[in-house]
């Protein structure tokens, strides 16, 4: 470092001659801090310390957190600091940086002992839930406001919503389900063929598309787009107070806001579920009349023989179900996000991740209950 | 609590808005604590106060978003206070208020006209013919006639913030309230901002309460007001602007209507 110049030494009456020389810019690297430090704390501390610039060829910020680190080292071990060499407009920034005393017990990342964020972790969530039982009751009773006919929203709020969550998704949902068709059809057949029961591969594909899987990917299409984009737009109109608005009109936010959504959710998963159930059995039939040897009029028979009614109606009640959950995650984590760029990024984050959970989980519970009842 | 009002209303007009020992908090944060003023029916008051004293937080409970820690605000014509009475009351009475929010707050997927017109539907106060042609007469009464068809994301800030009013005039309101009307508009915008909200003061005969700090505006439209600190969490002044600057002692109210009394500029 030979474009600065940084020499520091005592004379006898026990004065700390800091001379600094050269260029103190950042970009070109400022000498290490530790030596002058050092020659401060040094017993016996000086009696005052002289600083001197005056073959000092440039500065910048570099300079001056060099200087506040020796004056405060200084005022702490109350050394008395001569500034009078300094540059004036170092001089000026060092007293404006210096003009507020550095707020005291100001933020830091408090170490905590483990029982007290375990415990906070607790009120946290407990208070998280208590806020999502809150907001499920509200929902319900918008509901029971819609069936009496209190409930005030746009019509062509819903209809714009119905196709942003029908019609819209097709495409995507018709070449999810049919890949996932072909890939069942594909496991099946390469197991079913060792025992030359290949036929059974419409068995497969149609009682596994209709009650579970056709189900559950179209709920995971759903959230990922749907959940999401519910949540961002609420975020955003709360970060913008577009709902404070509304309250302040009286309009509910819960009618206005969350009923379409809820409404053309619950109305769109049901049929997206029956076509992506067509779709899948189709992918399987694909399968099967190309490597299988199955004719597809043989394997439309066979998937009518093994599919029932239940088994299809189960499937479009979860349907259903997702619909409502993810409806529900997307607009409360909407509705009851922050006001800043990041709370929308975290509410569409949460939304997506608490509706692709409640879907597996609804699943599961919906399977068992199935189960239970033999349908 | 409705006693004294009601005593009070004896002697001199009921006051439009009476704040009484209003204490606002945030969970245990206290913001302001122990407000006491009034707001005359036709006047422009006005709440100011530095960053962070607790202004926007005092417009939120005036227009029923938050309920107060402690204390009532009473609304003339109500039988009690604004978090006394019950729900679908409070609901009739948020109805005659209109609220210009900080950024316009406008609904962003409809149109300016779909934005002036929905109070007016909500409350069927017309047909829908008329109502059309009612925030078509909104929107050209805030200079933006023409403009029906325009989403929000396609006007300027100015135009958002008159497109605002024109919503918040919509259920002929008989109290308007702005939240930092001037913020972020240059100086001529803001000026003319002010011109407009004097208009509709004379014009309609709404009582009309602006949260700010802009000076400009303070002396220009105020008749009465409150300066809020949030150093000492507490209303430090109140009354007419100008008087205030003539006649304070208090420095810190001096140094708030002088922009610190010393300009080094």
């Amino acid at each position: 470092m030979e474009h600065v110049d940084l020499e520091y030494g005592r004379t006898p009456d026990g004065t700390l001659h800091v001379a600094l020389g050269g260029d103190w810019k950042l970009a070109r690297g400022i000498p290490a801090l530790r030596g002058v430090l050092e020659e401060i704390e040094k017993q016996p501390p000086p009696q005052r310390v002289v600083l001197e610039t005056s073959v000092l060829a440039g500065w910048d910020s570099g300079l001056l957190t060099f200087l506040l680190a020796v004056l405060s080292r200084c005022m702490q071990l109350g050394v008395e600091v001569d500034r009078q060499g300094l540059p004036k407009g170092v001089e000026r920034l060092l007293a404006l940086a210096t003009a507020v005393p550095a707020r005291r017990n100001s933020r830091s990342p408090r170490s905590e002992s483990i029982l007290a964020s375990v415990g906070d972790a607790a009120i946290t969530w407990s208070r998280g839930c208590r806020d999502t039982l809150a907001f499920i009751g509200e929902a319900f009773l918008a509901l029971v406001r819609l069936f009496t006919g209190k409930a005030r929203f746009r019509r062509s709020d819903l209809l714009l919503v119905l196709q942003g969550c029908g019609a819209r998704s097709v495409g995507i949902v018709a070449l999810i389900n049919f890949l996932v068709g072909i890939i069942l059809a594909f496991v099946g057949a390469i197991e079913l063929r060792t025992f030359g029961a290949q036929i059974y591969v419409a068995h497969l594909v149609g009682i596994g598309m209709l009650r579970d899987i056709a189900p559950i990917m179209t709920g995971i299409i759903v959230a990922g787009r749907t959940g999401a984009a519910f949540a961002a737009e609420l975020a955003t109109m709360e970060a913008n107070q577009e709902i404070d608005a509304l309250r302040t009109l009286g309009i509910a936010p819960m009618d206005f806001l969350v009923l379409p959504r809820l409404l053309a959710l619950s109305l769109m998963m049901p049929l997206l579920c029956l076509y992506a159930d067509l779709v899948g059995i189709a992918g399987g039939l694909v399968v099967s009349a190309s490597m299988l040897g199955i004719s597809p009029v043989q394997y439309l028979l066979e998937t009518r023989h093994a599919v029932g009614l239940n088994d299809l109606f189960l499937g479009l009640f979860m349907g259903f179900v997702f619909g409502v959950l993810v409806a529900l995650t997307g607009c409360m984590r909407g509705v009851r996000s922050g006001r800043s760029a990041s709370a929308v990024g975290e509410a569409t984050t949460s939304a997506v991740v608490t509706g692709i959970v409640s879907i597996v989980v609804a699943t599961a519970i919906i399977t068992f209950i199935s189960y239970v009842l033999g349908i | 609590m409705s006693s004294a009002s009601e005593s009070n209303a004896t002697s001199e007009p009921r006051p439009k808005i009476m704040v009484k020992d209003l204490t606002m908090a945030y969970g245990d944060s206290v913001v302001v604590r122990d407000l006491n003023f009034s707001v005359k029916e036709r006047e422009i008051f006005i709440i100011m106060g530095g960053s962070g004293s607790g202004k926007s937080t005092l417009l939120r409970h005036l227009i029923g978003l938050q309920e107060p820690a402690r204390g009532t605000i009473f609304y003339q014509g109500a039988s009690s206070g604004l978090w006394e009475m019950a729900t679908p009351e409070r609901e009739r009475l948020l109805r005659r208020f209109g609220v210009l929010y900080q950024g316009g707050a406008l609904w962003s997927s409809m149109t300016l006209g779909e934005n002036v017109a929905l109070p007016m539907q909500e409350y069927a106060i017309a047909g829908a013919e008329e109502i059309s042609a009612l925030a078509s007469l909104k929107l050209g009464l805030v200079g933006l006639a023409g403009f029906e068809d325009y989403y929000p994301a396609e006007i300027s800030g100015g135009m958002t913030k008159r497109a605002g009013l024109a919503r918040a005039m919509a259920l002929e309101p008989d109290i308007l309230f702005f939240d930092e009307p001037s913020a972020g508009l240059d100086p001529i915008t803001s000026r003319r901002l002010d011109d407009l909200i004097l208009d509709l003061r004379d014009s309609l005969g709404a009582t009309i309460v602006v949260v700010t700090h802009e000076l400009a505006s303070i002396f220009a439209i105020g008749d009465n007001s409150v300066l809020l600190d949030g150093q000492s969490k507490a209303m430090i002044a109140s009354g007419n602007p100008k008087r205030l600057l003539a006649e304070s002692k208090d420095p810190r109210v001096l140094a708030f209507l002088t922009r610190g009394g010393t300009s080094r500029a």
